[in-house]
């Protein structure tokens, strides 16, 4: 079962290269990829570089930033195989993000 | 002869197949569903061609194949039908033993993962056995609403692969505790259930005892599990003696020992010590330790400072305002009025909307002799109570008052109510 773990924080907070919290991400990466569990993951730019589309009545929409204006936005995200919820809820925790925004955990639907 | 083997099947084993037909397909809908059908055929079935050796497994056996067939008809279930291909066959309907998967459920049920209302519901549809109306009626729902509830809750479970299974030792005292406090929450609504509302042909608080009880047969030498047992019976041997002739609630150190449940009380004071001895404390056995230690003393001569020192204990596992400002209230019996001033200074801000807090202040400033202040907290406390038993306890402390600014000297009770009924959180936030 794949799960996807979509990791929220606050911009402000973001680990900044060199950070102690960048090297805990490697070696979760690493941990997690040595434990067959990982299955893909990515650091995002920050918000401020994003663009939102939209397809309206055939014509492409285009806007600049997200459009909520939340405290906390999607940094990054891992997608984990785990034979279950409590699994994947272990692994996540394990997220050194967990410490300083949330997580979003979710199963990807599978197209048979 | 048919209806009292069926009928001894739902009560008995219908948790226990539904358990194990969960834990087989990871669905609890289609569990539901095939066990169900599994009785309606033995309905048709049994009257013809008589009861036959085990019912239970039996039934099961008809369930098993009822869900295979359902899956069949569906693209989803693949991957499971693959692992049931070979039992597809051979359905044993000879089986009287099957392995209890019960504990399994439980803990899926009342998963982190489900929000708290959700959790307490299906933990009454599945193991409880209500009905989707009843549980409405018990929650004051519509029941459209809690069947789209339930639905949502059993579509997690399988969409999401919430396990039914008994977690690990790494998870298990999270785990635990989630289930406990959905026990708790149970046996709270029936608890707090005393007027108005239709009445029910569920007891909450008496099926809450009654899955406290199976949880303890599932897992004997759990602690918490004894101490939850032991607080919920504890509270409930005093139901018949917490109302007055007019309704309004009597503070539990004027209760009539007399009309306690005497065989409740000394079960709930046997549970208690036999989890003490398995030397793990916790937040349930201590709110166990002290329900019980509020009916060993005389009325109006409870033990104070050894239930102030069991609060102490108690913020060390539940460090929240409830607790503080049940702490506050046995100074305050103690006579510590001015440490319980200081204490409920700082959970003003937390406990503002708080009906128990206020009748705290009250009975404070009766005690300081400040007349005035104690009206007008009572005052407060009467407008925020929730049913009119608690009203009317309130009024009538409020009318005891003396009409000159002196201390009386007479004891007053109020965080007695507190000490029954706010021991844990309010439940699933009505």
């Amino acid at each position: 079962m794949k799960y996807i773990a979509l990791i929220y924080y606050d911009p402000a907070a973001a680990p900044q290269s060199g950070s102690k919290m960048n090297e805990e991400y490697f070696a979760f990466t690493r941990r997690a990829m040595e434990a067959g569990v990982m299955k893909g993951g990515d650091a995002l730019h920050p918000p401020a570089t994003a663009t939102v589309v939209r397809t309206r009545h055939g014509k492409v929409e285009t806007m600049d930033g997200p459009f909520a204006e939340t405290k906390e936005q999607l940094g990054g995200y891992y997608v984990f195989d785990c034979a279950d919820l409590d699994e994947a809820i272990r692994w996540v925790a394990d997220i050194p993000g967990a410490k300083i925004g949330a997580i979003e955990v979710r199963p990807l639907v599978v197209f048979e | 002869m048919i209806g009292a083997a069926l009928a001894r099947f739902m009560t008995d084993d219908r948790g226990r197949c539904l358990a194990a037909l969960a834990a087989e397909f990871r669905d609890l809908d289609l569990a539901e569903e095939a066990l169900s059908a599994a009785v309606e055929t033995a309905l048709e079935a049994w009257p013809c061609d008589g009861t036959p050796e085990h019912p239970r497994g039996w039934i099961l056996a008809v369930a098993r194949r009822r869900a295979i067939d359902r899956l069949r008809r569906q693209a989803r279930g693949r991957e499971v039908l693959a692992q049931h291909a070979i039992l597809a066959g051979t359905g044993d309907d000879t089986v009287s033993e099957i392995p209890d998967a019960r504990l399994g459920l439980i803990f899926a049920c009342c998963h982190p993962a489900l929000d708290a209302k959700s959790r307490v519901a299906l933990t009454l549809r599945t193991l409880g056995g209500l009905t989707t109306g009843e549980i409405a009626r018990a929650f004051l729902d519509r029941e459209a609403a809690m069947g789209q509830r339930l639905t949502r809750a059993k579509t997690k479970i399988r969409e999401a692969r919430i396990p039914f299974a008994v977690p690990g030792p790494e998870d298990w005292d999270v785990r635990l505790e989630s289930v406990l406090r959905v026990l708790y929450l149970i046996f709270n609504e029936g608890y707090s259930r005393t007027e108005g509302a239709a009445p029910l042909r569920i007891d909450l608080c008496e099926e809450a005892i009654w899955l406290g009880r199976m949880l303890r047969q599932l897992r004997p030498d759990e602690p918490e599990i004894l101490g939850l047992l032991a607080l919920m019976l504890s509270v409930h041997a005093r139901r018949h003696a917490r109302f007055g002739p007019d309704g309004a609630v009597i503070a539990l150190d004027r209760q009539d020992p007399r009309r306690w449940d005497g065989p409740a009380r000394h079960e709930a004071e046997t549970l208690l010590d036999e989890a003490l001895r398995l030397g793990r404390p916790g937040p349930c056995q201590i709110k166990a330790a002290i329900s019980c230690l509020h009916m060993q003393s005389a009325p109006g001569a409870a033990d104070w400072r050894q239930i102030v020192l069991l609060y102490d204990s108690l913020l060390r596992h539940e460090p929240t305002p409830v607790v503080r400002l049940n702490r506050a209230a046995a100074l305050c019996e103690l006579g510590a009025l001015r440490e319980a001033e200081a204490e409920l200074a700082t959970l003003a801000e937390a406990l503002e909307g708080y009906q128990p807090f206020h009748a705290l202040r009250a009975d404070i400033a009766a005690r300081r002799g400040d007349t005035a202040a104690a009206r007008a907290s009572y005052a407060r406390a009467i407008g925020m109570a929730g049913t009119s038993a608690e009203r009317d306890f309130l009024r009538k402390r409020s009318e005891a008052l003396p009409e000159a600014e002196t201390f009386s000297g007479e004891k007053s009770q109020p965080q007695e109510k507190k000490a029954e009924t706010k021991l844990g959180p309010s439940p699933t936030g009505r």
